[in-house]
């Protein structure tokens, strides 16, 4: 990611792409409900969500294939809601790639010039220059029906790169790709994108593939937004349970605030025990704690330190994962937190075993306090 | 035992292999060299009604007897009578006619169906199929009927007033024209919907989405990619369409000779075998062309993969 880049951040610079109040229905379904979204130019954005939350609808009422029922779909000044696909500055790779199988390769990439009826050297040299682009240069004569999944595709995005679209959109592009394809094409996609400055717009549901090339995230659930943001931020500072939840692992401790002050709050939770959690909240609102994993220290001695937030609990299950062994904690309510630590040592023997009493700690600003 | 299965695979994987090479060998082969012998035989009175016959008994004189006695003097005849010649212009000129508006017609059919929902799909095909319930011949004679003077055809066009006095439809080409075009819808629509129906409707999109509007996606993905089906289609019809007899013969004016009527005629009629079959050969030898055209598609089509 470009140091610096935040467009989102700067008052001066009206978005490229702006969904205002945008609500679409199947039937009495609506898949995307009322939703506004602010997308800028140079972005690599990406809409994340479980299956059905609306990405796809929102993504395809871009590239012109649904038609909003109600709001404005801006791109730059001009309201593209009902204006056809084939007269959009946009361009999209299928999830399935959609390849014309009866054409070659250069005759994918040179469709939609031909369409637009450049002269035919300039189709010549557009068609060489993206397949430079996607290193698939010397497979220009092949069918579809020659290539591997990988190079298939590279043709769908050198094909949707070859009119110079204002903003790409991609469904699910890597999808269909080994999981080691697909982490070498999530690094390529983000150096692509970087070097032509196109706007991006992503549809995935792997969260990491999303956290991986995206500037920014919006997570969809049901129609709508839950949350805007960049990866750490989305990651670090989740806004809603549902959010904490659907990105990364999270422990969470519910309780009610019992006071607040400039410094922080203090939450009081099930037993009486007390956390206190940097945040915002009003005595007495019911509020939860969400700690990632490996944001929990684990000792198998009672901890000296004091003001810090402490559980004790029994080690009822430790997962070994290599980089990370994940330990599962039961506390003496019945709650269950996870808490990970680093192998930092090549060591095979562990220091805390199962059924060990352990001491969770934290401190305060580790968690994020959430009421909703 | 291994070995003991493996024998019993291999000897039934040929069995496969050899079931259809063995009817084709019965049923088209060796009739096909019965009909080239008549072909190269003479008229006679008698019975059979040709000369010569191989006579097994009298031995190996009895076989250069019935070689020499074959000859191509039937091949000749055919070439003296511009009546021959015009049977066959004919008869390709009806069936490329033919096979040219059963495109125009069953195109559209099969594309509307390929679009029509899951559902309809099954049902429209069954109402394309429905019409070989009844006989081939019964529906044939049904258009007598609807194009005859007094017939449905020339009330209704009184009726609605386009028309004056009755038209005779009958006895002519536009007669024959409808006829086939009629019996020969389905093999024309229902190869075109098997190509039409799988190709991927996403490819549209794509074409849509790189600036293709409707009209122009469908000349530059749709089309081509249901040649294989406008070959089928088109071979479908059009072969059996050269050699078609029936139609012709009950709806066509008794001017206008295909080369199914001449044949007929040479063989029941004159009672002319050997140039009715040499009829039947010249006719074949002009298909072999389209048929193996078709074959090799067909072969690219399964090589494609797609």
């Amino acid at each position: 990611m470009r140091r610096g880049f935040a467009p989102w951040a700067d008052l001066g610079i009206r978005p490229l792409v702006r969904f205002e109040q945008v609500t679409r229905r199947f039937g009495a379904v609506a898949a995307v409900d009322g939703l506004s979204l602010d997308i800028y130019e140079g972005e690599f954005f990406a809409l994340l969500g479980p299956s059905g939350c609306g990405k796809t609808t929102l993504l395809r009422m871009l590239a012109g294939f649904e038609t909003p029922d109600k709001g404005r779909i801006l791109l730059g000044d001009d309201d593209i809601g009902r204006v056809p696909p084939y007269r959009r500055p946009v361009n999209m790779m299928f999830q399935s790639y959609a390849l014309f199988p009866h054409l070659t390769v250069a005759g994918n990439i040179a469709f939609g010039l031909k369409q637009d009826r450049l002269p035919r050297p300039e189709i010549e040299a557009r068609v060489a220059e993206m397949l430079a682009l996607v290193k698939l240069e010397g497979l220009a004569a092949r069918k579809p029906h020659q290539l591997s999944g990988g190079q298939r595709q590279r043709v769908a995005l050198a094909r949707s790169l070859a009119k110079r679209p204002k903003v790409l959109l991609l469904d699910e592009p890597l999808a269909a790709l080994d999981k080691k394809l697909r982490a070498e094409t999530q690094f390529e996609l983000m150096e692509l994108q970087a070097r032509l400055g196109t706007t991006f717009v992503i549809v995935t549901h792997d969260q990491e593939e999303a956290m991986t090339v995206a500037h920014r995230i919006a997570v969809m659930d049901h129609g709508r937004l839950a949350q805007v943001a960049t990866p750490p931020e989305l990651y670090e500072q989740p806004t809603s349970r549902w959010v904490a939840g659907f990105i990364g692992d999270v422990n969470l401790i519910e309780g009610a605030v019992v006071a607040a002050d400039a410094g922080g709050l203090a939450i009081e939770g099930a037993g009486g025990r007390r956390f206190v959690a940097i945040g915002a909240a009003d005595v007495g609102q019911k509020a939860w704690i969400a700690l990632r994993p490996e944001k929990l220290r684990l000792s198998g001695t009672k901890p000296e330190t004091a003001g810090e937030n402490c559980v004790v609990g029994r080690v009822h299950d430790i997962a070994y994962l290599g980089d990370v062994s994940l330990y599962k904690v039961r506390l003496d309510d019945g709650a269950t937190m996870t808490a990970s630590l680093a192998n930092a040592s090549r060591r095979l023997d562990r220091a805390i075993g199962w059924d060990d009493t352990v001491w969770l700690t934290w401190t305060p600003d580790a968690g994020v306090v959430l009421t909703r | 035992m291994a070995g003991g299965k493996t024998t019993f695979e291999s000897w039934s994987a040929r069995l496969m292999v050899r079931v259809p090479f063995l009817w084709l060998v019965v049923f088209f082969l060796i009739p096909f060299l019965i009909v080239i012998k008549i072909s190269l035989s003479q008229t006679a009175i008698a019975m059979p009604p040709y000369v010569p016959v191989l006579d097994l008994a009298a031995g190996w004189a009895g076989i250069r007897e019935f070689v020499a006695g074959l000859g191509l003097d039937n091949f000749a005849i055919l070439l003296s009578d511009d009546i021959y010649a015009l049977s066959y212009f004919k008869s390709l000129w009806v069936a490329a006619v033919s096979t040219a508006i059963l495109l125009v017609i069953g195109y559209p059919i099969a594309y509307a169906m390929a679009r029509a929902p899951r559902w309809l799909q099954s049902v429209l095909v069954m109402l394309v199929v429905l019409p070989f319930w009844t006989s081939f011949l019964i529906r044939v004679y049904a258009w007598i009927n609807i194009l005859q003077t007094d017939g449905l055809l020339n009330r209704a066009l009184r009726a609605i007033g386009l028309i004056d006095a009755p038209v005779a439809w009958l006895a002519s080409d536009t007669a024959i024209y409808i006829g086939i075009v009629y019996s020969y819808l389905p093999f024309m629509v229902l190869p075109l919907y098997a190509t039409l129906e799988k190709q991927d409707e996403t490819l549209l999109e794509a074409a849509a989405d790189l600036g293709a509007p409707r009209w122009q996606a469908f000349w530059r993905v749709t089309a081509p990619l249901s040649l294989p089906g406008i070959a089928a289609g088109a071979l479908l019809c059009f072969i059996p369409i050269t050699g078609e007899f029936v139609i012709p013969d009950l709806l066509g004016g008794s001017d206008s000779l295909m080369i199914g009527q001449t044949l007929w005629t040479e063989f029941f009629s004159n009672k002319d075998w050997p140039v009715a079959s040499a009829i039947a050969v010249v006719l074949l030898l002009a298909l072999v062309v389209p048929i193996a055209i078709y074959q090799n598609l067909q072969m690219k089509n399964i090589e494609g993969g797609s």
